[in-house]
């Protein structure tokens, strides 16, 4: 009898530590597919026979289009992309998450970004707003997660003013 | 039945003349055919033709339209001596202040009616046929205030004008109630033109509660110094009597206006330049300069200059009793104020746009000739009416019952 | 005497008759003027006060708009009236610390609502380039800003357009009421019923609304064919238009087109009136402000700076 009930109640205590881990979010924010590379995926094709080497260096010989811009003086590319699995993230906690709810990593370290953008106010909005075909996109789909600064772009030329009558430059 | 006799009468008397009628009439003819040459293009077009754009929407057309209905609304001060005070030099000459009146006005009227972009959609702001957004739209009151300004200033000396060709006295009670309307209604076209630039607050410039003050005090001034002009020619070509005195009462009066005018414009910059929030940039604009941008500076000082000068011809008795002063200083007035009131004032409410850019607008072409045109037709008109009206009031054109002494009815003294 | 009589009402008769026949030749002439081209210049010269239509007169001034713009552009288009949906009330973002001032969202906004592209060029969104230190100083807004690239150091940009104000005072001021304020919060122009005298735009304080100059000149195989009655449907000359905040897309649920343009992420949307949106959440969680918030107009466009 006793064995019953701290069994179930080990159930059940597992079952909102899933909920709080957050395993149910995927259904919340529909997102398009990540914005991979061409034929990178999946990374475990190549690094399954590969041994995970840990030291912080700079890859000389595969990646070397990846300048990584974002906070390389405490990080590198083990930090977030788990050793033992490339097809996965990893959090702080140690969990792995997928590249379709990679907004997870991101958000541990930007976490009012992240509430703003659960909430539909950060990022670009497209298509519709109304019954629940509200879509969302991935912080990738817009930032480049190792260089995420947007770079200064050319503007779209200046009205041509009232004085130019004949609207030619 | 008499009206109408009367009215195929007049026509055939407006066709005849002297030599020097035929070429005023005939200039300001091609004056007006120019102006309308212009205007089918601005309609075939566009306003693009024009140099107004987004930032100063609105430009020469509205500058004039506000300096005519300030001339209209000072036909009162003709109306106001005459039949409060029973001053009589000027109370026979009423008629032609009203007449003169009734040309601004429908000069006020033309110039709205090019400024507005689709004048084929006119009949919108007829109430009850189209959509007249009574009370709420200024512009709308606009509407009403000035055609009932034109009915009174068209019926009241059309009608005063029958009765004296039929050689019949004017019923009084017939036509005494609308004399005395004339005179609210006349501050009223005022008032309600100012208001129509006071109630926008994105215009700090107009947005000021002194505006309908100024406007009416502005207005006092020019209109009686164009009477002034308008008399003396009337004394010389016909037998019309006008004395001097009536020309001085007129002037002293312009000199009240004329100071009126100075204090509530001193009043506006010190609360501007002392107070100096950023409302100031209009002002700025209108008489140092913003930003480098200079356009209206000599024109705004050559105004003041004017204003100033005409006001102490018109304060000094000396020279406000000397013909040949009172005239240049009633020329300084008319000038001045129009420079003033109109692109003075029209200008600077749109100068910074409320983004804060500036556009330096000045009438192009097409504009000149179609406000030209527009002047030639109404002083045009103005002529025929005169025409009219004074071998009326002198006694020379008038209904005869001998049918065959008809043509001895229609010499006149004009050479 | 009575010669004179007689010569004078013999006159009279002959001039009647000569009248006459000058009208009836005047009448007959007209009538001989093509059937069609009269019916269309009657019925859009008459044509009544958009609240005063019935369904039917509706119908039939949809029909005559889409022939028009098919003859004019060779495309078949789709006006609809489609009306204010119940519970809605549009409201706006605009995060100050993203824009970068790159202009795409005025382009995308002129392609959406068909504006004219040159003579005049029409732009309902205005994007000024403000000093940073002092906030909304517009006396030192630049318009016409144009470097390399975009943001330059030193200065923030902010894009005014029309702020879809709860008071306006366009609507105020215009003298036919031929632009008001629908149930939804959209501040919308009948172009059919405007008479171009530009009061409105004097009365505006945000500069939201543009003028026609002359006959739009829209390329055709840009023209974008879905179309409302008080939205993008290419307009006339010598009549006012304005944002409208895209009410071709808003009243399908869809997001206007310089949110979607918007590649920072600047521009939100939605419903003011549904709590559970992101322009609500946007409003309560963020410090929100509006422009000339001083002259009373309760604009619905929000301002708010995240970083």
């Amino acid at each position: 009898m006793r064995v019953l009930i701290y069994s179930f109640l080990l159930l059940f205590l597992c079952s909102m530590l899933s909920n709080v881990q957050g395993r149910n979010v995927k259904a919340e924010y529909p997102v398009p597919r990540p914005p991979l590379s061409k034929g990178i995926f999946p990374c475990n094709s190549c690094h399954e026979g590969i041994p995970a080497n840990p030291t912080k260096r700079q890859l000389k010989d595969e990646h070397i289009n990846i300048k990584l811009h974002h906070a390389e003086g405490v990080r590198w590319c083990l930090d977030c992309h788990d050793p033992t699995n490339r097809d996965k993230l990893k959090l702080a906690n140690g969990e792995l998450v997928a590249f379709t709810e990679s907004y997870l990593l991101c958000g541990q370290c930007h976490g009012t970004t992240y509430r703003d953008w659960k909430a539909g106010i950060h990022g670009k909005r497209t298509g519709y707003f109304n019954g629940g075909k509200r879509t969302y996109l991935l912080c990738v789909h817009c930032h480049d997660p190792h260089d995420p600064k947007f770079k200064p772009m050319k503007p779209e030329p200046p009205p041509y003013g009232p004085k130019n009558a004949n609207n030619v430059r | 039945m008499e009206a109408w006799r009367f009215f195929k009468k007049t026509l055939v008397l407006v066709m005849k003349g002297s030599l020097a009628y035929y070429a005023w009439c005939i200039f300001l003819l091609a004056v007006t055919f120019l102006g309308l040459k212009f205007y089918i293009a601005q309609l075939d077009q566009g306003l693009i033709i024009t140099n107004m754009r987004d930032q100063v929407s609105w430009g020469l057309y509205i500058a004039n339209f506000t300096y005519l209905v300030g001339i209209a609304a000072a036909a009162v001060l003709l109306v106001i001596p005459a039949y409060i005070y029973h001053f009589d030099p000027i109370k026979e000459i009423v008629v032609f202040g009203e007449l003169f009146s009734a040309s601004s006005i429908i000069m006020a009227l033309m110039f709205v009616f090019v400024d507005i972009g689709r004048p084929d959609r006119f009949w919108h702001l007829i109430p009850f046929i189209g959509k007249l957004a009574f009370p709420d739209s200024l512009l709308a009151w606009d509407v009403l205030v000035l055609n009932g300004y034109l009915f009174l200033n068209i019926f009241v000396p059309v009608y005063i004008l029958v009765r004296s060709y039929y050689q019949k006295e004017p019923n009084k009670r017939a036509v005494v109630p609308f004399i005395l309307l004339s005179i609210p209604w006349a501050v009223g076209i005022h008032t309600v033109t100012a208001f129509l630039y006071n109630g926008l607050a994105a215009r700090p410039f107009w947005n000021a509660s002194i505006l309908a003050p100024r406007f009416l005090a502005s207005a006092f001034c020019s209109g009686p110094a164009i009477i002034i002009i308008i008399f003396q020619v009337i004394r010389k070509i016909s037998k019309v009597k006008i004395e001097n005195e009536a020309l001085f009462k007129i002037a002293e009066l312009i000199s009240y206006a004329m100071f009126l005018n100075l204090f509530l414009l001193g009043a506006e910059i010190y609360k501007e330049y002392y107070s100096n929030t950023i409302h100031l940039a209009p002002l700025t604009y209108l008489y140092q300069g913003l930003q480098g941008h200079k356009t209206l500076v000599p024109w705004i000082w050559t105004s003041l200059s004017m204003n100033l000068v005409a006001f102490f011809i018109f304060l000094i008795p000396k020279t406000r009793k000397y013909l040949l002063t009172l005239n240049i200083g009633s020329i300084l007035i008319i000038v001045g104020v129009w420079i003033e009131k109109g692109i003075g004032f029209v200008l600077p409410g749109f100068i910074p746009d409320p983004l804060g850019e500036i556009y330096e607008y000045m009438p192009n072409t097409t504009e000149i000739a179609v406000s030209l045109g527009i002047w030639a037709l109404g002083l045009l008109i103005f002529t025929l009416f005169m025409r009219v009206a004074i071998p009326i009031e002198t006694g020379i054109f008038f209904h005869s019952k001998q049918k065959t002494q008809k043509s001895s009815n229609d010499t006149l003294l004009i050479p | 005497m009575g010669q004179r009589t007689r010569t004078m009402s013999d006159n009279l008769y002959t001039r009647r008759t000569f009248m006459k026949i000058l009208s009836a030749g005047f009448v007959a002439g007209l009538g001989g003027i093509n059937a069609t081209c009269k019916k269309v210049i009657n019925e859009e010269f008459l044509q009544k006060y958009f609240s005063e239509m019935t369904d039917e007169e509706k119908k039939r001034v949809v029909q005559r708009l889409e022939e028009k713009y098919l003859k004019q552009y060779g495309k078949s288009t789709r006006v609809s009236f489609g009306e204010a949906k119940q519970n809605t009330l549009w409201g706006y973002g605009l995060d100050l610390s993203r824009c970068i001032g790159c202009r795409r969202c005025v382009y995308a906004c002129a392609k959406e609502n068909n504006n004219s592209r040159y003579k005049p060029q029409l732009h309902w969104i205005r994007v000024i380039r403000l000093k940073k230190g002092n906030l909304i100083n517009l006396e030192n807004a630049e318009h016409y800003y144009d470097p390399d690239k975009v943001p330059e150091e030193g200065f923030i940009y902010m894009p005014v357009q029309c702020q879809q104000c709860e008071n306006p005072p366009c609507v105020k001021v215009c003298p036919v009421h031929a632009t008001w304020k629908e149930p939804d919060g959209l501040v919308v122009v009948d172009y059919d019923w405007c008479i171009g005298c530009r009061y409105c735009m004097a009365a505006c304080p945000y500069k939201g609304r543009v003028f026609n100059w002359a006959e739009p000149n829209i390329p055709k195989e840009e023209l974008n064919t879905t179309m409302h009655y008080f939205g993008n449907r290419p307009r006339m000359k010598n009549v006012v238009d304005k944002c409208t905040f895209c009410i071709q897309r808003v009243r399908s649920g869809r997001y206007p087109a310089c949110v979607e343009a918007c590649p920072t992420g600047t521009r939100k949307f939605g419903n003011l009136l549904d709590k559970n949106s992101e322009i609500r959440y946007l409003i309560e969680n963020k410090r929100v402000f509006r422009l000339k918030e001083d002259l009373n107009t309760e604009p619905k466009f929000y301002y708010f700076f995240s970083l």
